[in-house]
C-alpha cells in the first residue's frame, strides 16, 4: 500500500480525441480514488494552469490524447510550475508526437519503420516540393498512406493505391497537420505493444510482469524484454482483427464495432518476443517514461516487424489496449494506474 | 486496502460483457466523425450543422401564460401518466396540423410518439428483423442511419435528383431485389425540402412512388416534418393523401393503406416538446402502440398539453396562434434561406453546386469530387471556427457522399450563417489550391456551376437542359452490409475499443 496522494487528473482538451480522453480520465479518477487518493479532476482549458496552482496536488496524472497532453506542452507547463507528472516528459513527447521525428530517429538506430517521406505544405508553395512527388512515388511505390505527421487519432490516415488518388488523399492529411508522411504501406497484421517501466514498487529482481496471463507472454526474451528494477517492459502484444471490407479504410479500423482486438495476440512465440523486444527499444530510444504503446505491423510476404509510432498518453478507457494488455500480464486496472502515478517521482 | 473496493475492468468481464451484448450493437458505431461532431459544440465555433429551428422566435409571455393555463386547469392529469396512443385533444391538434397540409386523417389511425425519431424507431421495431431491406434516399436523413443501423437493416439508397428520389432507379432496384428474393420491408422518404438534400419530390414521382409501392406492395415511411415550412410555391399533397385518393380507403374515412405518415411538432413549434406522431393503417398501428408500450408507455403528458392549449390560442380576430407563428417562421427562414443562397454564390462560387430548397432548413452543397468534407470539417473547425455535417454522415456506408455536406440555414441568425458560409469557402479554396497545386490541373473543373433551378414542381422532370443540383460524381449508393459479430474464441479476450 502506497501513501495516498492528491493527484489532478488532467482531461478533454480540445482535440478531436476530447471525448476518448474524457472517458480515459474518468476511469482513472475512478481507479485512483479506489487506490485511496484525493482527486482533483481538471479539464484542459483556460483555467487550467490556475485550477492546478489552487488545488495544489501531489502530482498531475495525464490522461490527455491528441495534441493537447502529448506534444510536451502541458508536461513543460507542468515542470514551469514545479509539479510533478505521470509519463514521459517534454523532449520524448515531442520525439513520440512528431511521427517525422520519431521515423527519423528509429531509421537512424536500425529499428524498421516502413519507408517514408515528408512533406509539408508550405513547402509546395515555397520549394516547389510538388515537383519531388513523382520520385517519392516511384520510391515507396503504391500502395502509399499518407498521414498526418502529427495527432494520434486515426482522422486524416489515407490510403492512395495509384497517383490519381494521392493529391486527394493529400490534402485530406494535411486537413489535421501542416506536415504529413508519404509511407510505404505495409500489409500484414496490425500489432500494438504497450511498455511499462518497473518501477520501485516493483519487488527485487522485476519479476512484476508476470509470464502468465491467459496464455502467457512465453516469447519474452529475458535479455531484452523481461524488467529488472527500473527498467521497461513490454506487455503482451494486442492484435486488432479489422473486418475485410474495411482493410483499406484506416478511419473504419479504428472505429467501434469495426474491428476486434485480440490479447495476446496469436502469433509465433519467436514474433511476440521480437515484437515485444522491439517495442522496448523504441521505448528507450525515444526516452519514454512511465508508460507508452508502441504499433507495428507484421508483413504477410515477408514476416517481418515494421514499427510505426510510439504513443505516451495510451488510452485508459475500459476498451483500450493498454489496460487490456495489462491485464493479459495480470495487472489490475487499479495497480496500473498506480504504477503510471509513480512514474511522476521518478523521472 | 479493502479489496472489495479494488473492482476492476478484466479482460474476462469484458469478454463477459461483449457475450451479452446484443449482436445488433455491433451495429451501432461511433465514429472519428462523430467525435469531431462533439466539438462542433463549443461555443466559439459557427455551427451550420444542426437540424435546428430558431426557438428564440417563440414568445416567453406566451410560454409562460401556456404552462400557467395546463397548471391552472390539469395538473393532476399533466402530471399523471397519459395513454400510450397519446391524449385525445393532442390527437385533434395533430389532424389539425395535417388538414392545413391537406391531409385528412381519421383520429383512430394518430400515434403521439416521443418526437419525430420515435416513429422511426417503432417502424424499424414493427417490421425490421436483422437483414431485411429498407429503401431510402441517398442522401438521407443523418438521425435515422443510427437506427437503421441499430436494427441490423440492409439500407439501399436512391439518388436524387431535383425532383426528389429517381423513381426508375427505385424500380431497378426494387427488380434487383426481386430477383434475389428479396422485398424491402419499407421504403422511407422525405418528399419535402428533403434532410439533408433539400429537394422536393415532384408531383408526378409522388404518384408513381405510390404507384409502384401499391403494385409491389410495399410500405413507405413517409417522413414530413417541414411541409408546412414552405417559403415558395405551391404545396404538395402528401403521399399519405394520394395513397388514400387513388387507391386506399376512400370511403372509410380516407386512410392508406400503405403509408406511414410521420409528422412532428419539433419544426413547426418546439423539437423541446419532443413530440410527433405516427399516423398509420391499423395492424401497423397496433404494433407501433405494443412497441410504444416498451419503449415509453407514452409521450409526455405535460407536453401534450402544452401543445393543446397552444392550438387553443386565438388572437384578438380570432386567428389561431399556431398558424402565425408558423407564418413567422416562414418569412424568418425565408430571408435566412435566401441570405445563405448569397452566401454560398459570393463564397463557394464557380467551386461547388447546391440544391435551392423551397423549404425545410438545409441546403446539400457538393464540391471538387477529391475533397473529403470530414476532412474539410476538421480544417474548418480548427482553423476557421465554423462546423457543417459530411456528406459521408447522410449514407449509411459512410463513405458515399464524402465531397458533399449538409448546411442548416434556419437556425442562426443571418450575420452568424454569412459569416460560416464565408469561413467554410475560405476552408474550401485552401484546400482546392492546394489539389491545384499537387495535381497541376484547375481544380473544379468537375463541379457543376450553381444556381441551377429546379424545374417546376408539379411538372416531370425535362429532359435535363438544366443544371442537375447534384454533380455528375454522384450515383448509386453503394450496397450496404452492416457489420456482423465476429466470433469469439475462448482463452482470448476480444473487444472493441475506444481508442
Amino acid at each position: 500500500m502506497t501513501s495516498s496522494r492528491r493527484v489532478a487528473v488532467l482531461k478533454g482538451g480540445s482535440s478531436f480525441e476530447r471525448s476518448v480522453s474524457l472517458r480515459s480520465g474518468a476511469h482513472v479518477q475512478d481507479g485512483l480514488q479506489r487506490l485511496g487518493h484525493e482527486v482533483v479532476a481538471i479539464e484542459a482549458g483556460p483555467q487550467l494552469v490556475p485550477a492546478l496552482l489552487e488545488a495544489q496536488p501531489d502530482a498531475a496524472f495525464i490522461a490527455l490524447h491528441g495534441l493537447d497532453g502529448e506534444d510536451g506542452l502541458v508536461q513543460g507547463l507542468l515542470e514551469a510550475i514545479g509539479l510533478p507528472y505521470t509519463g514521459s516528459g517534454p523532449a520524448a513527447c515531442m520525439r513520440c508526437t512528431d511521427k517525422r521525428l520519431a521515423k527519423y530517429l528509429m531509421r537512424e538506430a536500425g529499428i524498421p519503420t516502413p519507408p517514408f517521406h515528408p512533406l509539408r505544405q508550405a513547402s509546395i508553395e515555397e520549394l516547389g516540393a510538388a515537383g519531388a512527388l513523382a520520385r517519392v512515388e516511384r520510391q515507396l511505390d503504391f500502395p502509399l498512406v499518407v498521414k498526418p505527421a502529427r495527432g494520434g487519432s486515426a482522422l486524416g490516415v489515407k490510403f492512395a493505391s495509384n497517383g490519381a488518388e494521392l493529391p486527394g488523399a493529400m490534402v485530406g492529411a494535411f486537413s489535421y497537420d501542416s506536415t504529413i508522411l508519404l509511407e510505404r504501406y505495409v500489409r500484414g497484421r496490425d500489432l500494438a505493444v504497450s511498455v511499462l517501466d518497473c518501477l520501485p514498487a516493483c519487488p527485487p529482481g522485476g519479476k512484476a510482469l508476470p509470464e502468465g496471463g491467459p496464455s502467457g507472454t512465453e516469447g519474452l526474451r529475458e535479455e531484452d524484454a523481461r524488467p529488472g528494477e527500473g527498467q521497461p517492459g513490454a506487455l503482451p502484444v494486442v492484435e486488432a482483427v479489422p473486418r475485410e471490407e474495411d482493410f483499406y479504410d484506416y478511419e473504419a479500423r479504428y472505429e467501434i464495432g469495426k474491428t476486434t482486438f485480440v490479447c495476446p495476440a496469436e502469433l509465433p512465440a519467436q514474433t511476440t518476443a521480437r515484437a515485444q523486444q522491439l517495442a522496448v527499444q523504441v521505448y528507450e530510444l525515444l526516452g519514454c517514461h512511465g508508460v507508452a504503446r508502441i504499433d507495428l505491423m507484421l508483413d504477410e510476404d515477408s514476416g517481418e516487424l515494421w514499427v510505426l509510432e510510439a504513443n505516451v498518453v495510451p488510452g485508459m478507457t475500459a476498451t483500450s489496449l493498454l489496460p487490456q494488455a495489462a491485464d493479459a500480464a495480470g495487472i489490475s486496472f487499479d495497480e496500473l494506474v498506480q504504477r503510471i502515478l509513480d512514474s511522476a517521482w521518478t523521472r | 486496502m479493502d479489496d472489495s473496493r479494488r473492482a476492476r475492468p478484466t479482460a474476462h468481464e469484458l469478454a463477459r460483457y461483449e457475450s451479452l451484448f446484443a449482436t445488433r450493437t455491433l451495429g451501432m458505431k461511433s465514429s472519428a466523425m462523430r467525435e469531431m461532431m462533439a466539438l462542433t459544440e463549443r461555443p466559439d465555433v459557427i455551427s451550420l450543422a444542426g437540424g435546428l429551428p430558431d426557438t428564440s422566435t417563440f414568445e416567453p409571455e406566451l410560454y409562460a401564460k401556456l404552462m400557467a393555463r395546463v397548471a391552472a386547469e390539469s395538473t393532476a392529469r399533466a402530471l399523471q401518466y397519459g395513454p400510450t396512443e397519446g391524449m385525445a385533444a393532442t390527437v385533434e391538434c395533430i389532424v389539425e396540423v395535417m388538414a392545413t397540409e391537406g391531409t385528412q386523417v381519421d383520429p383512430a389511425e394518430v400515434i403521439v410518439t416521443t418526437g419525430g425519431q420515435q416513429v422511426i424507431d417503432l417502424v424499424c421495431k414493427a417490421l425490421i428483423d436483422p437483414g431485411d431491406v429498407i429503401v431510402a434516399e441517398g442522401p438521407t436523413y443523418p438521425g435515422a442511419v443510427p437506427t437503421f443501423s441499430a436494427y441490423q437493416a440492409d439500407v439501399e439508397q436512391i439518388e436524387m435528383d431535383a425532383d426528389g428520389m429517381l423513381i426508375d432507379a427505385l424500380e431497378a432496384k426494387l427488380d434487383h431485389l426481386h430477383a434475389q428474393g428479396r422485398r424491402p420491408k419499407f421504403i422511407y422518404t422525405i418528399p419535402n425540402f428533403q434532410n439533408p438534400g433539400g429537394v422536393t419530390m415532384s408531383l408526378a414521382r409522388r404518384r408513381r412512388l405510390v404507384e409502384v409501392a401499391r403494385e409491389r406492395e410495399l410500405l413507405v415511411l413517409e417522413d414530413n416534418p417541414y411541409g408546412l415550412l414552405r417559403y415558395e410555391g405551391e404545396a404538395l399533397p402528401t403521399l399519405h393523401s394520394l395513397d388514400a385518393q387513388t387507391g386506399g380507403r376512400p370511403n372509410q374515412g380516407g386512410g392508406s393503406d400503405l403509408v406511414i405518415y410521420l409528422g412532428t411538432f419539433s419544426k413547426i413549434l418546439s423539437p423541446g416538446l419532443r413530440l410527433g406522431w405516427a399516423v398509420a393503417p391499423q395492424p401497423v398501428l397496433a404494433k407501433l402502440n405494443l412497441g410504444k408500450q416498451g419503449a415509453d408507455l407514452c409521450s409526455s403528458p405535460v407536453t401534450q398539453m402544452f401543445v393543446a392549449a397552444y392550438f387553443a390560442e386565438r388572437d384578438a380576430q380570432g386567428a389561431a396562434a399556431w398558424l402565425q407563428y408558423v407564418e413567422r417562421l416562414r418569412s424568418l427562414y425565408r430571408a435566412r434561406r435566401d441570405a445563405m443562397l448569397e452566401a454560398l454564390a459570393e463564397h463557394f462560387g464557380e467551386s461547388a453546386s447546391w440544391t435551392r430548397p423551397r423549404g425545410g432548413l438545409f441546403i446539400w452543397a457538393t464540391l471538387d469530387e477529391r475533397i473529403d468534407t470530414t476532412d474539410l470539417l476538421a480544417l474548418a473547425q480548427s482553423s476557421e471556427r465554423v462546423a457543417f455535417v459530411p456528406g459521408r454522415a447522410a449514407y449509411v456506408d459512410g463513405r458515399s457522399g464524402a465531397s458533399s455536406m449538409r448546411l442548416n440555414f434556419a437556425g442562426s441568425p443571418e450575420r452568424e450563417m454569412r459569416e460560416g458560409v464565408r469561413r467554410i469557402g475560405r476552408a474550401m479554396r485552401a484546400q482546392l489550391g492546394l489539389l491545384g497545386s499537387l495535381s497541376g490541373t484547375p481544380a473544379h473543373e468537375s463541379v457543376q456551376p450553381p444556381g441551377a433551378q429546379p424545374a417546376p414542381e408539379d411538372t416531370p422532370p425535362a429532359p435535363a437542359p438544366t443544371d442537375p443540383p447534384y454533380g455528375p460524381e454522384d450515383r448509386l449508393a453503394d450496397v450496404v452490409a452492416l457489420p456482423r459479430p465476429h466470433d469469439a474464441s475462448p482463452g482470448t479476450a476480444r473487444w472493441r475499443r475506444d481508442r
